[in-house]
């Protein structure tokens, strides 16, 4: 089978799109492939480098011949007389056949003329030229741009393109370049231009041309990492994946260098050395046994050495100015300690409608002074004198030279700021680290990898400056929906679940985005909320959607279970957990799945009967009870609730769950037994009420109705 | 310490070589705009030029204000005025990478002996209603060069595009020169006695007194008052233009007087460039003003979204006034090339 190549040449391609770019391209053109039988999609290989998507595949030379049935007019219209009527002779020019050619079929809806047609196959070559300037025009980036007419979008202008089949150029055109066999080299260490002559050769000719592909490249940077921190004894290279992808994906032909920094500079929070190198530099930071920076770090370069030293003295450089920037900021953030700068906030927005940094300081402070509250008569511990000062200088770091430089280090710097700086008189120096480690922690979890923050004083504070946010942006009527969600409001939602879960906090969700939302009583912001928005029931629903995602997504528990369990309740994190985690345990055995059958049955006679207006009982009437298997059913519903409710109070979830699962002999027994719909009217509203008690009183802890059970 | 650059050029050297560099590759050496801008797009050889359909072609120098970035001359790295170069190539030539490239070799900088990344970096300016794609080029981890592919500008698409070269002059003179401070580097050297002349000789005081004048010294009150008054002024000036569109005759003049064009006498000579002077005294006023702490949170999202207003007002009654009173050129083409451009002035989706 013949080697297809497509290359398409590209002005530099920012390092985080192209993955996935390549991918999506290999995908459409894998269906491309199967959708004109041309190949197999798994045949389909990807090549990347900042400055090309290429791929690679097997292919058929064309598409076979087929054959295939055409059908014409029925014969009742064909033929009149057992003759040859003019649609008969129309259809066989149609098909290009004699009459004496065209058969005859019987279909279900009679019998019809019918002719076998020959249908010649298209070329590879054909239809990989027609088809493929679609299939790259469908690759969607997150952002695109427009070089030469405005409806011709690409991530950056497209150069060139070679697209070969064996040693054959494939003639196709993709905004208005015309395919080819030229490729380009390296641009300062390879070829400017390179012959391809056969597709597949593609790899080894990119190669003397100083291009490797992704794989390799990551390969070679892992081992020229390893050979660079060699020199320095008992050192090792901090492990970054994201740094690699990206050193990856801005390089063709990577080496490594390793360079040093003044020793002095190590006085600086390693925090701060390590975004500078690692964020703004892209250098891997070097550390020794025990994880403490050491002055070097090690620079991916995207050519193939640096014999003379001249590029390792520019990095050197370019990193003495920004730690010597950073150093700076530190020393002159420092004459204006952060006690000071809470009234600065009036000078920082935190959103148009919303006001500024400090209305939201107050705010949340006061969110922080009901959130402890709650959680002290809860019976959990919290020092006092911590959450109220860490609420107030919380955002004072937002007016600092270093954060304003290096904005990612937002809360971290106020963090390291107050545990240097006096931040009250008299303050014993536990609580003002308490203070600090509490504004270190306010942004975490910054996504469901993150840990938490450490300590519960800074549980408080993550939890009502996220709240805030949330309440606010909802009040306002800016809820994220699809993939809009430009405030990153689900990922702070996902936030307060987790640090609930994680910190076993007794809080419930709705009460504190309620709270939050009282926080914005009396206003400014107030008077921007929307009316239009239900305030109460989009948190409830966001809320619901967020603590589903986390059961499920991060804490791995079965769709339904989750479904079950939130069905019953969806406010109170840590307990719709335990539950999950107890109808997870139970759920395996046969008793439980048959009283989940048995429920899913009790909730369709109940909504039949609803629908049909079938009256339910009030409550059970014992007079009324007649077969026995209703009388014991009956009988045991007071005695296992009571026995479940004690063990739900305990939070004992599991034994709980298996008394239930308990009822299952008896409740088969009823089924088996007792016709529910009979046309007696009492009778039949007594047992409705039967059922409606089981499923009420047991369905506190999950409804099992939505559990899903095999085969029933 | 730098064995290949043992003769680095100068600051001033630096500047001329570039100027030839882009003068021989066909661009009008324009000279700085007497205004106060905070970036060489703002000057109008950037921000009207690229509208319209003319191609154009043109290099720069242009110091930019940043009123909030000086640091009284005490950081080594920031600077309250720092100069850039700035090329606009309209429309982008194919090698237009390419020849970004050449002109590092005309500094002097053999690529062999560097490594040259192109990173993304997409700019976008919300004063001046204006965004483009592109990369900051990074020269041995020294952004040296914000490369731009500018798709919009007062909020108007841009057809063609543009490629904008903004070369950061001070840093990539530090770099050629291998000095730490933008204080230290040469600016010019006397051929005749040697005698050096230093950016700090030429500029520290500047870098001082503006500081000061800045952060502490301007009058808020004035400043609010001149920024209101230039406002004011360049609004009238809209208005102005606004009523000669309206009043003009909307009934195309008879094909047989040889004449097509419903044009209004007066648009040609409307002072729309004085317009846009006003409009960048209003911006740098703002930053000013907010250098001196003195806009409060809610006016400032105000303030931007007015100052803009004005920018993406002189755009649109720019590209109309292009169309109105063509240059000759413009004259020969064929008519289908201006029914196109009328199309740029709807507003763009963003």
């Amino acid at each position: 089978m013949p080697d297809f190549l497509l290359e398409i040449g590209c002005e530099e391609i920012p390092a985080r799109m192209i993955d996935d770019a390549l991918q999506q391209l290999g995908m459409r053109v894998g269906e491309l492939l199967a959708r004109e039988g041309l190949g197999l999609p798994a045949s389909v290989r990807g090549f990347s480098t900042p400055r090309r998507l290429s791929l690679m595949a097997s292919v058929s030379p064309g598409q076979p011949d087929v054959e295939e049935q055409v059908l014409g007019p029925s014969v009742k219209v064909a033929y009149k007389d057992g003759e040859p009527a003019p649609p008969a002779h129309a259809f066989a020019k149609k098909v290009g056949l004699s009459l004496a050619e065209v058969k005859k079929v019987t279909t279900p809806k009679g019998e019809y003329l019918a002719a076998t047609v020959k249908k010649k196959g298209r070329t590879a070559r054909e239809i990989l030229a027609d088809f493929l300037p679609k299939e790259i025009n469908g690759i969607s980036w997150p952002k695109n741009m427009y070089w030469r007419k405005p409806s011709e979008r690409f991530v950056r202008p497209v150069r060139w393109l070679v697209a070969m089949l064996d040693g054959e150029v494939v003639p196709l055109e993709f905004d208005g370049i015309a395919a080819g066999k030229t490729s380009r080299g390296h641009r300062v260490i390879g070829q400017s231009q390179v012959e391809i002559p056969q597709a597949s050769a593609y790899i080894e000719v990119l190669r003397t041309a100083k291009v490797l592909d992704a794989q390799e490249r990551l390969i070679q940077i892992r081992k020229a990492l390893d050979e660079a921190t060699r020199a320095i004894p008992g050192a090792r290279w901090r492990e970054d994946k994201s740094l690699l992808d990206t050193v990856v994906n801005l390089t063709e032909y990577p080496s490594v260098i390793l360079g040093n920094f003044d020793r002095e500079f190590l006085e600086l929070p390693a925090e701060v050395l390590v975004t500078v190198m690692r964020d703004h530099q892209k250098y891997f930071a070097v550390e020794d046994a025990s994880g403490k920076l050491l002055p070097y770090f090690l620079a991916v370069l995207n050519t193939d050495g640096d014999p003379q030293g001249i590029i390792r003295h520019g990095h050197e450089r370019v990193l003495r100015a920004r730690f010597t920037d950073a150093r700076f900021f530190w020393q002159t953030d420092q004459k204006h300690p952060l006690r000071e700068r809470g009234e600065w906030l009036k000078h920082v927005t935190f959103q148009k409608d919303l006001g500024s940094y400090y209305e939201k300081t107050l705010r949340v402070q006061r969110l922080c002074s009901w959130l402890s509250e709650s959680v002290r008569q809860n019976g959990m511990a919290i020092r006092p004198g911590v959450i109220h000062k860490a609420a107030y200088l919380a955002k004072t770091d937002l007016t600092t030279d270093l954060v304003k430089e290096f904005t990612e280090l937002q809360g971290i710097v106020g963090g390291l700021y107050a545990r240097v700086q006096q931040l009250d008189e008299d303050l014993p120096e536990s609580t003002r680290f308490a203070i600090a480690d509490a504004i270190y922690d306010q942004y975490k979890p910054e996504s469901m990898e993150d840990s938490v923050p450490r300590t519960v004083e800074g549980a408080m504070l993550a939890i009502g400056d996220k709240a805030d946010s949330i309440a606010g942006m909802f009040a306002l009527g800016i809820i994220p929906s699809g993939s809009r969600d430009p405030f990153a409001l689900r990922r702070q939602a996902n936030g307060i679940v987790k640090t609930i879960a994680e910190k076993k906090l007794p809080l419930l969700l709705t009460e504190v985005l309620f709270a939050a939302r009282e926080a914005y009583r009396g206003s400014e912001a107030e008077k921007k909320f929307s009316a239009k928005v239900d305030f109460n029931g989009a948190v409830q629903d966001f809320f619901r959607e967020r603590l589903e995602f986390y059961l499920r997504d991060v804490l791995g528990f079965k769709y339904d279970v989750v479904n079950a369990v939130l069905a019953a309740g969806a406010d109170d994190v840590v307990d719709a957990a335990a539950r999950a985690e107890a109808v997870s345990k139970v759920r395996p055995s046969a008793d439980f799945e048959s009283i989940s059958v048995a429920f899913k049955r009790i909730k369709n006679i109940l909504r039949q009967a609803s629908e049909t207006g079938k009256q339910v009982g009030a409550g059970i009437d014992g007079n009324t009870l007649g077969e026995s298997a209703e009388k014991d059913l009956a009988a045991m519903i007071p005695v296992t609730a009571k026995a479940v409710e004690e063990l739900r109070q305990k939070h004992d979830y599991e034994p709980a769950l298996v008394e239930i699962s308990k009822l299952r002999p008896a409740v088969d027994t009823f089924f088996d037994k007792v016709m529910v719909m009979v046309e007696d009217e009492r009778v039949r509203a007594n047992r409705l009420a039967l059922l409606a008690t089981l499923l009420k009183e047991f369905s506190t802890i999950a409804d099992f109705s939505e559990i899903v059970t095999e085969g029933k | 310490m730098n064995q290949t650059k043992p003769n680095p050029p100068t600051f001033q050297d630096l500047i001329l070589r570039l100027q030839t560099f882009w003068a021989d590759r066909g661009c009008v050496l324009q000279q700085p705009y007497d205004v106060e801008v905070g970036a060489g797009t703002m000057a109008p050889e950037t921000f009207l030029r690229v509208l319209g359909p003319q191609p154009y072609k043109v290099a720069y120098v242009q110091p930019s204000r940043r009123p909030a970035d000086g640091r009284y001359g005490e950081n080594p790295n920031r600077l309250f005025k720092h100069l850039q170069l700035q090329v606009i190539l309209k429309p982008p030539p194919e090698n237009v990478q390419e020849l970004y490239l050449e002109s590092l070799g005309a500094m002097g900088i053999d690529l062999r002996q560097h490594d040259i990344k192109f990173e993304e970096d997409n700019w976008e300016s919300p004063t001046l209603g204006a965004w483009g794609i592109g990369w900051q080029v990074m020269l041995d981890g020294l952004e040296i060069t914000q490369f731009t592919y500018f798709q919009q500008c007062g909020g108007v698409d841009l057809d063609p595009i543009s490629a904008e070269l903004t070369y950061g002059l001070e840093r990539i003179a530090a770099f050629l020169q291998d000095v730490d401070s933008i204080y230290d580097i040469v600016w010019a050297r006397d051929p005749e006695t040697g005698r050096v002349t230093t950016y700090g000789d030429v500029r520290l005081a500047d870098e001082l007194q503006f500081s000061v004048y800045n952060f502490e010294a301007a009058d808020v009150e004035r400043t609010w008052k001149h920024f209101e008054l230039c406002e004011a002024e360049c609004k009238g000036l809209l208005e102005k233009y606004a009523a000669l569109e309206k009043g003009q005759n909307p009934r195309p003049v008879s094909p047989k007087n040889g004449e097509t064009r419903t044009g209004h006498p007066d648009k040609k000579r409307f002072p729309l460039l004085g317009a846009y002077d006003l409009c960048l005294k209003c911006s740098h006023l703002f930053n000013i003003l907010d250098a001196r702490g003195a806009i409060s949170v809610t006016e400032r999202v105000g303030v931007i979204a007015r100052v803009r207003a004005l920018a993406v007002g002189i755009a649109k009654a720019w590209v109309d006034q292009q169309r109105e009173a063509p240059t000759e050129s413009e004259d020969e083409e064929p008519a289908g090339r201006k029914e196109k451009a009328k199309k740029e002035v709807a507003p763009a989706v963003s």
